[in-house]
């Protein structure tokens, strides 16, 4: 399919950083690493093209210079275009005095930039939300049932006592919006809004400078709650696998579910490839003492020791008589010789030196900072 | 912008390779598969790239979709550059008609105008086959200290090995005084790598002499060439112009047979080769096909092995090498072969001292090759090899040394 100009994409690359404070500390959840090459901002900016939308702006907030490093001029995702293409969205891209609080008013403060495009619809998406998915249909259905908004959920599992920053919406017989809960005091099977909505650049341009003028900067609050009655609002099911990564035992569980071939396939999808910054590593290398069962590795790795139930990121070395369960292990991790690893989550370039044993517990995996030697 | 470049590099891409059979029938030799997730021509252009060398002329000729479409504007390489980077240089029609690249040296005749838009004071020629990490830009220092017209890189072979080659015959100095093709009794050991740097204004004159010799011979009746090492340097030598043996140490291979292509992959497992492909500092870089990282699942069992992204691995690998997007189920066996891109071993399947090439289906029960040590003779064993987009149907067998290139 060719390119579709009237289409915008805004991805929204700092939300809910404070939900996984130990992965944001040095950087934004877009750059979060998951999967064993990727960060979290390659699934919606991946979906955006998958989907032939040409343009992709990506607004941040803090700590965004690991993700300026990771999308550069946007080449990996074919968007160093001259028409259209890939274009960061800084705070203070004008003299704001301070950053933006929430969607709306984040939307207000790069307003020039969307106010530019030619497109006429707008997709908006997070990245704490995992999927792989076609926005055709969605644009489709949202242009057939001449709808105001468009939110894009699916019918998942929500517990109060394990998520954080959810918005679960219900719809009646005709697909409207009929009721908004934020993060509820409930634990079941719920519509989880994907944090991915449609809307014409128009009826956008309303609904952020009303707010603008109101003072009211959540689109979850001030949008879907307050207004649902007054806006067509409608919901599009998403029925291919997501995850949402609200705290670091669910960032170390979605890692795992990589590990379930149905988790793979649903996110790995046939001719829906999943772009990210090009390493240039070596194949994995796997020594002649090398034992490895269900795990995921990216290549860079030289295993000459044990591995089970992990995920590996590019260029972790596992030393020799090393046994390896249940971890995360991102970039640059090295397991020395002799040592017994369970339920870790190990940054960049962490080192743990020769025969050291360290055990965390899969519902609260220990967590090690970047750049630390154990 | 000024244009001029001091260094300028052809890559001779256009052979047919057809000693690696059913590997090259419709891929350009330098387009095969090598070392997991690379092609023959990565190492080359990655070297020019970690050389400080920005411009490249790649001159092909045979089957060429493939290596176009693989080098592209060059990106994958850092040769997407606004002035120099890679260029595809095809044979083309002119006034005077059109023409094949009849030779190594007539293809660089015919790219002169390419080269001499750059003004090189330079020019290395090297061969699109050839497995090894070199800094060109030594080399190249290494003629101009000697203020040499051209320069040969050579390494030390075993004696028995030498009458393989062209070998050099140097003085003290490291000056050639004589080269032999493939030498029945070697006067030296100093085989030279088919790597070659040419003050330009020598090799242009050289060029364009040996076109009007060997188009005169032609006219004749008479047999003619014009080719580098045959040719070229010949002449050069016999006008006592200042040909200098630049010695390479390190790991070098040709991989112009299918024995070859096979031991360079092998080389790879083995920690005694000098040959790493995770140096930071020297990466050799290839195009990515945006795979996921490989799976290796439950019932998996890898032994001092590579193996690539997109991989999904449930059987047993033990010394082998396997590209990009394999597939090797519950119960295949995969020993001391190369696996590539694409290809699926089915379970039941053996795969044992053989090349598998990229798209292939391997059925349940089929057993490609053997181990040498279960036949009587080993005048009988070699590595077997099936082609690209074959399928080897339920319990089909290929022996030894067989090449399959049509589904079984």
């Amino acid at each position: 399919m060719s390119v579709n100009y009237n289409v915008l994409g805004l991805i929204f690359a700092s939300i809910h950083d404070k939900n996984i404070k130990e992965l944001t500390d040095q950087r934004t959840m877009g750059s979060i690493p998951y999967g064993g090459r990727y960060r979290l901002i390659d699934f919606p900016l991946s979906n955006m093209v998958n989907s032939n939308v040409p343009e992709v702006g990506v607004i941040t907030k803090a700590n965004y210079g690991s993700l300026l490093d990771h999308l550069g001029s946007g080449r990996e995702w074919d968007l160093s275009r001259k028409k259209g293409g890939l274009h960061l969205l800084p705070p203070f891209i004008h003299s704001a005095d301070k950053p933006y609080e929430g969607r709306l008013d984040a939307l207000n403060k790069v307003w020039s930039y969307v106010e530019h495009s030619p497109a006429k619809y707008v997709i908006l998406a997070n990245c704490d939300v995992i999927t792989s998915i076609d926005y055709n249909p969605v644009l489709k259905q949202h242009m057939d049932s001449g709808a105001d908004i468009t939110l894009i959920y699916s019918q998942g599992y929500y517990d109060f006592k394990n998520n954080r920053s959810a918005t679960i919406v219900d719809f009646d017989e005709n697909n409207n919006l009929k009721d908004v809960l934020l993060d509820p005091g409930i634990s079941g099977s719920c519509k989880i809004w994907l944090e991915t909505f449609i809307v014409s650049k128009d009826f956008l341009w309303n609904i952020v400078k009303d707010a603008d003028s109101r003072n009211e900067q959540s689109f979850t609050r001030h949008i879907l709650q307050a207004n649902r009655h007054l806006y067509k609002i409608m919901g599009y099911e998403h029925k291919e696998f997501f995850t949402r990564i609200d705290n670091i035992s669910n960032y170390y569980k979605a890692n795992m579910m990589l590990l379930q071939s149905e988790t793979r396939n649903g996110l790995f999808r046939e001719n829906m490839p999943v772009f990210t910054k090009i390493g240039d590593n070596g194949p994995v290398k796997y020594g002649v003492k090398a034992s490895v069962k269900n795990s995921l590795i990216a290549d860079g790795c030289i295993i000459e020791g044990t591995v089970e139930n992990s995920v590996l990121f590019r260029g972790v070395k596992v030393g020799k008589g090393a046994v390896v369960k249940n971890c995360v292990l991102l970039q640059g991790t090295t397991i020395g010789d002799d040592c017994k690893v369970t339920a870790l989550i190990t940054d960049k370039n962490v080192t743990i030196s020769d025969a050291r044993a360290i055990t965390g517990s899969e519902s609260y995996p220990l967590y090690i900072d970047k750049n630390g030697t154990l | 912008m000024n244009t001029k470049k001091r260094v300028v590099a052809m890559l001779l891409a256009g052979g047919q390779g057809s000693r690696l059979y059913a590997l090259t029938k419709n891929v350009a030799k330098p387009a095969v598969p090598y070392g997991g997730k690379y092609r023959l021509i990565d190492f080359p252009l990655s070297n020019c790239t970690n050389s400080g060398i920005d411009t490249v002329g790649v001159l092909t000729q045979y089957q060429p979709l493939v290596l176009n479409e693989y080098i592209g504007n060059g990106e994958p390489w850092d040769l997407d550059k606004m002035n120099g980077g890679v260029h595809v240089l095809p044979p083309y029609e002119t006034q005077a008609g059109a023409s094949w690249y009849e030779g190594t040296a007539n293809a660089i005749y015919q790219n002169i105008r390419f080269i001499e838009r750059y003004d090189p004071k330079y020019v290395v020629v090297l061969g699109g086959d050839h497995i090894y990490k070199m800094d060109y830009s030594k080399m190249v220092a290494f003629h101009e200290e000697n203020d040499a017209d051209c320069t040969i890189s050579v390494i030390n072979v075993p004696k028995a090995e030498a009458s393989r080659f062209g070998i050099m015959i140097t003085d003290d100095n490291d000056q050639v005084i004589d080269f032999v093709e493939k030498p029945k009794e070697p006067k030296s050991t100093l085989a030279s790598m088919g790597i070659y740097v040419f003050s330009w204004e020598k090799l242009k004159k050289y060029l364009i002499e040996n076109e009007k010799d060997a188009n005169a011979k032609r006219e004749r009746g008479e047999k003619r060439s014009k080719d580098f090492g045959k040719d070229i340097i010949t002449s050069m030598l016999r006008d006592k112009q200042r040909l200098f043996a630049y010695e390479f140490e390190g790991y070098w291979k040709d991989v112009g047979t299918l024995d070859s292509l096979w031991e360079a992959n092998m080389d790879l497992l083995s920690p005694n080769v000098p040959l790493n492909l995770y140096d930071p500092k020297w990466k050799i870089y290839s195009r990515n096909n945006n795979m996921p990282p490989q799976y290796i699942g439950e019932d998996a069992n890898i032994e001092n092995s590579m193996i690539s992204e997109g991989s999904q691995i449930n059987g047993t690998v033990d010394f082998s090498v396997v590209f990009q997007g394999v597939t090797i189920e519950k119960g295949a066996t995969v020993n001391y072969s190369i696996i590539m891109p694409g290809t699926v071993i089915k379970s039941g399947a053996v795969v044992e001292y053989a090349i598998v090439g990229s798209d292939t289906v391997i059925e349940n029960g089929a057993h490609i090759g053997v181990s040498p040590e279960t036949l009587d003779s080993k005048e009988n064993w070699g590595i077997a090899v099936v082609g690209h987009n074959v399928t080897v149907s339920k319990d089909k067998v290929v022996e030894p040394k067989q090449i399959i290139s049509d589904n079984i």
